[in-house]
Order: C-alpha cells, then structure tokens, then sequence
C-alpha cells in the first residue's frame, strides 16, 4: 500500500475555494492546539478575535481602517509576484514615502487641502517607489538577489525613520516622545461617516479597478505576464526584461509608499514610533492567498485584517505579545502552501501489484 | 555473432504497462534480452522506448506486469536496485554532475564506497577499465568542461564501473559524429563479445541493420514484433514501427536563389562561461535559399543562433539585414526586420509554456495592430490570430485557452513554427526544428521549411541529423567548436564521411 | 594595537551567530533547497536555548534543546518543499513569521531575566599567541566548535561520500536518482541538520552572547546569513570570514554607541544592513559568473522523478 500522486491538468474553481478554505481552517486548528500549549485558551481567544474585528459597526470600521492598508500594499507586491520579482521590502517603502509626505508637509506646506495633498502623494510615491527600484535595478543590472536588498532595505527605512523623529524632526512639544509635529490640517486626509476610515478607501478601490485593468487588458500587463512565466521567452519576443523588472518594481514601491502616505495622513496625522504594524509582511500574505489577483484582495485583506485587529484585542484582554498574530499568518501560509499539493496533484491510496518490500513506504516526491 | 548465448534470458520484461496522467506510454510489452545479445529496441519518437526501458531501469515503476532476471522475479524500486542486479543504463541526456569531476561522477550512488572518498584507487581502477575498453577520459576534469562525446564516455565508464551485466543505450549516437559512432560500436562488439546483453535504442535503421542481433519494435507503447535482425529488412522494419507505409522524402525543387539577404562577417561570440564560443564566423544568405549548419551539439550554435537575432552580445564583427547594419540593435528590431528565429528549447525559450495558446500566439506582435491597440490588446484580434495559426499549420489543442505545456511536443512545434511562418518572415533562423517529433509531424515540419524558403525566406538551419540537412539545404556549413569548418555548395553530393571529419574538427585539407 | 584587540575578539563573538546560520543555510542550500526563514528559525533557537537553561541552569541542554526544535522546524520545511514541492521562498517567509510570532508568544514571561551563560575558555598555548591568541582562542566553547565546523565542513564537502552525494542533490538531483541516490531523503536530512545548526546561531545570541531574552532579538541576522551564503559563494571558509566581517561592524557600531559619539545612534544601526547590501553587490558584480557557476544548480527547484517535461 502506498499513496500516489498523479499531476492534475488543472482543478476546477470550486475545488481551489475548497481546499483553501479547508486548509486555511486547519491552520487556525493547529494554531488553537499551539495557544492551548501554551496556556491560552484557544476558543476565548478566537472568540475575542471575532467579537474585536466584527463584533459592532465601530469594531467593523476599524477592521476596514486596518485593511486598507493591507489590501493596497498587497496590490504592489503582488504586482512584482507576477514577474517572479520576490520584493518584501514594501515595509520599507512604505516607511519612506510616510517620510517623505512628512518631509513634504514640514517644508512646503500648502493652504489648500487638493494642492497639499497631491504633492504628498507624489512626493510618496516617488520615495517608495525609488527605494524599492533601487533593488530592482541592482537585480536586473548585477543579478543582485532582491529577496534580501528589499529586506535590508526594511532595516534601514525603520532606522532611518527612528532617525528623523528621535532627532531633527521630534515635536519640542512633545514631552520626549518620538513623534514628528502634528501635520496641518490641509495635510489631513479627511474621514468618512464619523469613523476612522479614511478617504484612502476610495483610492484602494480605484487602484484595484486601475490594476486588474492593466493587468488584463493593457500591453504592459501582457509584457509582465509573459516575463513572469518565462523570461527567456520575453527576451526572445523582444521584451525589455531590464525596463520590466525596473518598472514593476518602481509602481510597487511607489503604490507601498502611497500607502505610507495614506496612512500618515488619514490615521495618526504625524510620524510616530512604530508607525507602522508590518502591515509590508501580512500583505505578502494577502497577495498570495488572493492568487496575485487585485479584486480578491480586498476580501482576503479584510479578513486578514480581523486577524490584525483580534492581535492588538489579545494583546489588551489576554496580555499576549501583539505578534502572536504573525503565529496564525504563517500557519495559514504553511498549510495553504501545503493544500496547493492537492490542487495540484490527485492523490489516491494505491493498493496495486507492487506490495510486499514497499508496504510502508510513502510515496515522496518519486525519491522514496 | 551469435554463438555463445544461452537459453534463459538474462533479463525479461512481462506483461509490463505504464500509465502517465492517464496517457498510456508502454501497454502489455514483453521484451527480453539474452547474455551477449545486442538488441534494438527501435520505435518513433513517443512509441515507449524510453519508458520501457526506465521501467527496466527502476526509475519508473510498471503500473502491471514483472521483471524477471536469470528466470526469477525482481522488483526494482529505484536505479540502486537495477544497478545491484547488474542493470545499467546511459539516458540520452547523460546522467551527470556536471559540476564534478569525471571520477566523482563514477562513484556517484556506489554503495560500498568508504566515508572518505579514496580517490588514488577510484583514478586507477577507472584506468583499467577505460583502458580495457578504450574508453580514454581524463578522471580529474569537470564533466562540464568536456565535449558531448567525451561525457558519453563517461557515462559509459558510469555503469561499467558498476560492473553491470545487461546495458541500455537511449539513442546513443544522436549526438556523435560519425566516427565517434564507430568507436562506440567496437566498445559495444567488445561488450556482447564477453557476455553482457546490450540494449540500443535507437530509430536509425542503418546502425540497427549493422550492429545489431535482435529487434523489437514498438509502436504506440505497443510490442510490435520481435525478428532476429538477419532475417528481416529495413523496409520491414520501418513498417513494424510504424503500422504503415510513411516516407520522410520530401520534394525540394530547383529555385535559383534570389539577391543576398542576410550577412554575417566576423562574429565573435562569449557563452555564458565567459569563454569565446563563435569565433571569427561568416557568411550570408540569400532569398529562396536554406544553409544547413551540420556540427555536434555544444559546439557554439546556440550561442551563435542568439547572436543572430540580437539575444546575445557580439564581440565584434557585423550583422547585415539588407546591407543595414544590425549589431546592438535591440531584439525587437530584428523581428521588425523580419528576422524570426525558431529556438530548440520550445518550452524554455520558445513560448511561455504557463499561459494559453492565444497569449502565446500573439508574443511577436502584441505592439502592433491589429493586436495591439494602443496602450490595448484586443484579445478578440488575438484569437483570431490564434485561431489562423491552429488552422493553417494544423495544431490540435483542446481549447484556444489552453496552456501551452498541455500540448504534445508535436503540437507545440507546429505552433511555434505557424506562429513564426505567418509571419512570412524574410530570414528565418531554425534550431532543431524536428527534434523529439514523430515521424508525420517531422515531415510536416521539413515541408513548411520548404513553403517557406519558396515564399522566398532566406533561412539557416541548425541540426545534428545529417539526414535532413542533406534533404533540406541548398548549402551546408559544418561547424566545430565555435568555428566554421567549411562551406559546401553542393552537400548532396559530398560523402558523408567528409562531413563527418569536418564535424570532428579535422582541416578541409584533410577532409 | 591594545584597543583594536578588544573590538577583534568581540567580531568573532558576535559574529558567531551568524556563522553559524549562514553554515547551516550554505548546508541547506548544497542539497538544493532554499530556506530563506532563518530569522525565523535563529528566533525559535534563540527562545529555546534561553528557556531551557533558565529551568535546567545548564547552557549544553539549552543549546541541544534549540538544536532540537531548529531540526524540528527544518523537518516542517522539508516535508513542505521536498516531498510537496512547495514554493520555497513563499514557505521561508512562512518559517519566518511563524518562528517570530511564535517565539514572542512563548517567551513572553521570560523577558527581562538572566542566565549565566557559558564562561570563556583559553586554549593552552595557542591563547598565548600575539594577538591571535586572543582574539580567537580567548572565547568560549561554542566559539571553538564553529572553527571545527567550519573546517569540517570544508572536508565533508570535498573529501567524503555523503559529502559528494549532498552536492550532487543539488546539482543534478536527477542523475543522482537515476545512479540510485535516495534524492528526497537526502534533500530532506540535510535540509534538518541545516535548521539545526541555523537555530543554534540562535540560541548562541540568547544563551551565551547577550544572555538574556527580547523579542526579535535577533534584528535581522537570519537575512543578513542568507546574504552572506552569497558572499561566501558556498564555501564554508569564506562564510566564516563573511560572518567576522559583519561581527566586526557590529561590535564597532556597540563600541561608538557606548562611547557616546556625535553620531545618531539610528544611523549607527544601520551599518550593518547597509555593508549587507554593498557587499551583496560588490560580489554580485565581481564574482557574478563565480556566483552562477558555484550555485547548486538545482537550488530551489523541487524534483518529481516520474514528471515528464
């Protein structure tokens, strides 16, 4: 008896919801027997989870504020995925254009709200993106492995920022703590229905219609696609792979450093410590159980997000570190990577004609 | 050359059928060899031959049926097994690291070897065997510093170092030239000659006529017949593995070629090593007309191919399209020149194998209309192409939308080729273009090299089977490491023994 | 001379963790698999080692301990990447916030306590060596048994028969299937044992270097030991110099810090991230072809033996 895999040609869409979402439901298995070792009760801290992130319309808003920026930096990282560029460095440029839009409003303030608030974006977006393509650049040009630019490039954006507002930047009035000026109200987002959420909802939406868009119908989309799939076959199609590469990672850094941007301004309206709660790592998260497409991110991001709101209400009611959230996210991740076996792959029990000496032998791989 | 072999088979295959994601590749085949036999497993590309013997090999496992050795049933669950019982096997695509050395490679997987590699006693017993059956090789070199059918040797060394009984050879003299050919039959006379069963799968009947003492044929995954090789004929043979009467003769007609079209003088090319691999290489091409380029693999015409449509740098020299130069334009402005180029890697270069048929059809002209629109694509466009190459160049795919990996590697180079040729291209680069098809698509393939060179493209065409540079070429260039080693304006009347010389890198003097 | 000493021997220490790391993932990586989790990892070593010597008072258990959970967490990543041929970049970013959430979560009652750690231990006679006497043999156990590691991985490596069929794994894991090497369990073993020794750089910051346990306390030298199997262009050797290399920037930016300069300590910090990014390229740019040649070449690439293509 032994267990054989057979190479699906392709498994229809149900059977992909299915399968995610069963496995998905054995993470937060594993991870219930995890806290339980652990002396946390697993069910009260589901439940706190769930009643945190949806329990009123005020607890939903700020699931929606938390997701936000979640399901816009995914949009940007996804984008790179697509070309088979790892950048998980959208913390970083993030970080950066948060810095650059507080440059921006500390330097050129503006009266008017439209003129201020542009030139945050832009400034932004720039940042991010430049940050980001500068490991681009040295992928393409020295074959520089961008898994671990983009990430020193995290370190030093974290740095940096601890920089500007523990020294030039830090608010004299601020009785010591680390945290710029307060910005002018013109530098403000402003906020919908009396919550928290902020008007960088409707640029999420517009970018996630501009992406799919681009994606599926423009040449540059295809240009990406196929540069994903094959890049000796972009190459030979005559596709700049070095402008590709360059470019993709240019739009995600400048998308993560909107994101920066958007939140500064639309949340805390200053640059404070640990402004930001590695909302780059969960996003990756995000990008990849939405199957790199923009639309589904959204949904992913939202639920994704309850898990970011549960953590803080952990951290409050059960006295848990706030990154016992990142246990559940790479669960998730571990056994959906695991569950793509089975999308893959059909597998059945073989009870055939070689038995005897392999009786318990599993089936790994053809290896043995 | 028959005398000495005894009653019971040294290996025999039963009943032994093997299912791949629902294709069948071998159904209910018998196949046996006997010691000092050797034995050709002859078939078209796809019939099952390498399947079998993998089977026979332990690294596929039989969904039905048993192996026998000396009479006794065996199951092999891996290579270690087959290779303990004394099975051994050189795939087509040798089995080696390519980052080791030679005597490394030997001792790979060999069970009794102590902790510490003793490498004084690996060298010298790989001497005496190399010695015995003249196989020379240098021990301490890297497998990927030598040519093709010096890592032949070595793979042979590979399983004669693990003294094995019964022998496999896929297709072993696809990639020499033909006295290399020559020195491996005298190793595998000298290995019948002792004892050992020799398995040689092979689809050239001339070597199967000549060298060999038995023949199975199989055909569709199916045992057609097993003869003993003096008492049948080529003719016979071909209709064995092929059911039917088919003929890879094409028609090529007298064309008086047209104006030069495409020139190339003193390239220089690196490979991806950092070593030259063209060097000092011209020549040019006319309208209506095919240059043959004969020559063992590995020997600078991938390099030289990407050279030509702007993939790979040049170190010097001059690329003329219609007397304009070429040299550092992008590769996009040789396709707009209308240079296309059919690379042998179909699924590595050639297409992005992930996505469907329409994406990949469009690959080469995406920027222009009607496909392109703007900053669009317009996908209706697009499947309409698609759909015209399906059509004209007879691609059978379940859907427009299916993703190219699923296609048959016949499929899939027609749909390479239709895409390429629609384009009714003025130069037309071609690399292997029938290598691994079966025999219908093969001929379909030579015969819309000639539509085209009709239509009046100028087109060079790489190959390693003689056979169809002769039927195909108007000229023949042969070349050898990086350089070329003659032009001949008449190939059809040269002997192939000449060419041959000129493939080993013998002077034309001399040759 | 006299001042440089002191800043030389606290290189070695404090590279130690990342020599460590960096030996297991160049181990790892020979076999053809690619765990860019070590942050991950190294944290879970890092929690393991401190905890078990809080309650047993013995730092070897501790640093067995975190050899342990370090295989254990190799084993998740070896199942995933080898016998279901997952993405190994998607489950290293998996490993790595796993391992730091998980390692927050389980050692949160235990930050802010101490252990004693392990006490330096001379060498007779090579200690008394000028300057690199005390420099490398001043230190404790766990120093010596990575130089040991270091040179006997070289020889493993080169001179043995595992050593042979870990490398041919990753070059060409279908010929060694094809000459009868049990390719996933191979791919599988090395992929533990390398986890292993990536927790015990861990566990070495924890139990012997800082003595004391925080959260993330490892600031990111799981990634910068992933940069540096590049920069050692898989040879054990040049890891060892690589992982000197970041210990003495290290130590140096402590030592400024400490003496109060007029440099912002942010900036300071960034050091190390930085030099990680410039040597990744100055050896992408000089050794490019060195680099693709000395590559397992079928790192990250999962092997089916009966998949056609």
């Amino acid at each position: 008896m032994k267990f054989r895999a057979e190479k699906r040609i392709d498994a229809p869409v149900w059977m992909n919801v299915v399968v995610t979402l069963l496995f998905v439901s054995f993470a937060f298995v594993a991870g219930g027997l995890f806290l339980y070792t652990q002396g946390v009760p697993p069910l009260s801290a589901y439940w706190i989870i769930l009643r945190s992130s949806f329990g009123s319309g005020y607890d939903l808003s700020e699931t929606v504020v938390k997701a936000l920026p979640l399901a816009m930096v995914s949009i940007a990282v996804m984008l790179c995925y697509t070309m088979l560029i790892w950048n998980i460095g959208a913390e970083g440029q993030a970080l950066l254009g948060a810095l650059a839009a507080a440059a921006v409003v500390r330097y050129f303030p503006a009266e008017s709200r439209v003129a201020m608030l542009s030139l945050m974006a832009v400034a932004a977006a720039v940042a991010g993106g430049v940050w980001a393509g500068i490991a681009g650049f040295l992928r393409v040009k020295w074959n520089v492995n961008e898994i671990i630019t983009t990430l020193m490039l995290n370190y030093i954006a974290i740095r940096l920022l601890e920089f500007f507002i523990y020294g030039p930047w830090r608010d004299p009035s601020s009785l010591g703590f680390p945290m710029t000026k307060p910005f002018i109200d013109s530098a403000r987002l402003p906020t919908l229905w009396g919550t928290r959420v902020h008007m960088g909802l409707f640029a999420l939406l517009v970018l996630a219609v501009v992406m799919e868009v681009i994606m599926r119908k423009t040449r540059w989309g295809y240009e990406i696609r196929v540069m994903g799939d094959n890049s000796r076959a972009a190459s030979y199609a005559g596709m700049n792979y070095f402008r590709g590469v360059v470019g993709v990672m240019f739009l995600s850094g400048a998308i993560a450093g909107f994101t920066g941007m958007c939140e500064v301004a639309g949340l805390q309206g200053r640059i404070q410590a640990g402004f930001s709660a590695q909302y780059g790592y969960t996003a990756i998260i995000v990008a990849w159980l939405s199957h790199l497409s923009p639309a589904l991110s959204l949904f992913v991001a939202f639920l994704m997000s309850s898990l970011l709101v549960g953590g803080a209400a952990l951290q409050i009611e059960m006295g848990l570190p706030l990154a016992s959230a990142a246990i559940f996210q790479g669960l998730i991740l571990f056994f959906v990577l695991g569950g793509e076996f089975f999308l893959n792959y059909s597998v059945r029990l073989d009870l055939g004609p070689a038995k005897g000496p392999d009786a318990h032998e599993k089936y790994a791989g053809g290896g043995g | 050359m028959t005398e000495g072999r005894g009653a019971v088979p040294l290996v025999e295959m039963r009943g032994i059928t093997k299912r791949f994601s629902g294709v069948t590749a071998n159904r209910d085949v018998n196949f046996s060899v006997e010691a000092g036999e050797v034995h050709a497993l002859l078939g078209e590309n796809g019939a099952g031959k390498s399947t079998l013997m993998n089977i026979l090999y332990g690294l596929y496992r039989p969904d039905e049926g048993r192996i026998f050795l000396d009479g006794k049933p065996v199951i092999f669950r891996t290579p270690r097994d087959a290779i303990a019982a004394g099975i051994g096997m050189v795939h087509q695509h040798f089995m080696l690291v390519h980052t080791h050395t030679v005597w490394e490679n030997m001792i790979l997987g060999v069970k009794d070897t102590p902790f510490v590699l003793p490498k004084k006693k690996i060298i010298n017993r790989i001497a005496e065997i190399s010695g015995h059956y003249g196989l020379q090789i240098d021990p301490s070199a890297m497998v990927w510093q030598l040519s093709t059918g010096e890592q032949q040797r070595v793979a042979l060394l590979q399983m004669l170092y693990r003294n094995v009984r019964v022998l496999i050879l896929d297709e072993p003299t696809a990639v020499l030239t033909p006295q290399e050919s020559v020195r491996l039959f005298e190793t595998i006379r000298r290995m019948s000659g002792e004892g050992h069963g020799v398995v040689f799968i092979s689809h050239k009947m001339r070597e199967v006529m000549s060298e060999t003492h038995k023949v199975t044929a199989l055909r569709r995954g199916e045992n057609a017949g097993t003869v003993a090789t003096s008492e049948t004929t080529e003719e016979a043979l071909a209709e064995m593995m092929m059911g039917r009467k088919v003929t890879l003769d094409v028609n090529r007609s007298r064309l008086n070629a047209g104006k030069t079209l495409f020139e190339v003088r003193n390239i220089r090319v690196l490979g991806d090593r950092g070593v030259e691999a063209v060097s000092e290489v011209s020549f040019s091409i006319k309208q209506n007309e095919i240059l043959g380029l004969a020559g063992v693999a590995g020997n600078g015409q991938q390099e030289l191919c990407e050279a030509l449509v702007g993939l790979r740098p040049l170190l010097s020299g001059e690329i003329k399209m219609n007397g304009c130069r070429m040299e550092g334009s992008s590769p996009r402005r040789f396709i707009r020149e209308g240079i296309y180029y059919i690379p042998s890697d179909r699924k590595g270069v050639g297409m992005a194998s992930g996505m469907d048929i329409v994406s990949n059809s469009i690959i080469k002209k995406y920027w222009s209309k009607p496909v392109g629109h703007g900053a669009f694509i317009d996908w209706r466009n697009s499947a309409a192409c698609a759909k015209r190459i399906i059509e004209d160049f007879d691609v059978s795919a379940p859907s427009l939308h299916t993703p190219v990996r699923n296609l048959s590697g016949g499929n899939l180079q027609k749909l390479l080729m239709g895409r390429e040729l629609s384009e009714a291209p003025k130069v037309l680069i071609v690399m292997h273009p029938t290598w691994g098809l079966d025999v219908s698509a093969t001929r379909y393939v030579r015969e819309q090299l000639l539509a085209a060179r009709e239509n009046g493209s100028a087109t060079l065409l790489i190959s390693e089977d003689l056979d169809e540079l002769l039927a195909l070429s108007d000229r023949l260039a042969v070349m050898f490491k990086g350089k070329f080693m003659g032009l001949l304006d008449d190939p059809a009347s040269v002997p192939t023994e000449k060419i041959g010389l000129l493939m080993a890198g013998a002077p034309v003097e001399a040759a | 001379m006299e001042t440089l000493i002191p800043i030389l021997a606290a290189a070695v220490r404090s590279g130690t963790p990342i020599l460590y790391a960096t030996l297991g993932e160049i181990v790892t990586e020979k076999a053809g698999i690619m765990n860019i989790g070590l942050e991950g990892i190294m944290l879970m070593g890092a929690l393991t080692g401190f905890s078990a010597t809080l309650s047993t008072g013995r730092p070897w258990l501790g640093l067995s301990a975190a050899f342990a959970v370090g295989a254990c967490l190799g084993l998740i990543h070896a199942f995933l990447s080898v016998t279901l041929g997952s993405n190994q970049v998607v489950c290293g970013l998996a490993m790595t916030m796993f391992g730091g959430g998980a390692s927050a979560l389980m050692g949160r009652n235990q930050v802010g306590m101490t252990i004693k750690g392990m006490a330096p231990l001379d060498i007779p006679v090579l200690s008394e060596l000028p300057i690199l006497g005390r420099v490398f043999f001043s230190q404790d156990i766990m120093v010596y048994i990575s130089f040991i590691l270091v040179f006997f991985l070289v020889f493993f490596l080169r001179c043995t028969r595992p050593g042979m069929d870990l490398r041919a794994v990753g070059d060409n894991p279908r010929a060694a299937d094809a000459m009868g090497l049990p390719v996933a369990r191979i791919r599988c073993t090395y992929a533990i044992l390398g986890a292993g020794l990536v927790a015990l750089g861990g566990a070495y910051m924890s139990v012997v270097y800082n003595k004391f346990w925080a959260e993330s306390m490892t600031a990111g030298r799981g990634w910068i030991a992933v940069a540096m199997v590049i920069f050692a262009v898989w040879n054990p050797m040049r890891a060892a110099l690589g992982a000197y290399l970041f210990g003495g920037v290290d130590a140096f930016q402590l030592r400024l810090q400490a003496a109060g300069t007029s440099v912002p300590t942010p900036l300071l910090m960034m050091l190390p991230y930085i030099l990680t990014i410039l040597v990744l390229v100055f050896i992408s740019i000089g050794k490019g072809r060195k680099i693709s040649l000395s590559a397992p070449s079928a790192l990250g690439v999962p092997f089916y033996r009966e998949e056609r293509d």
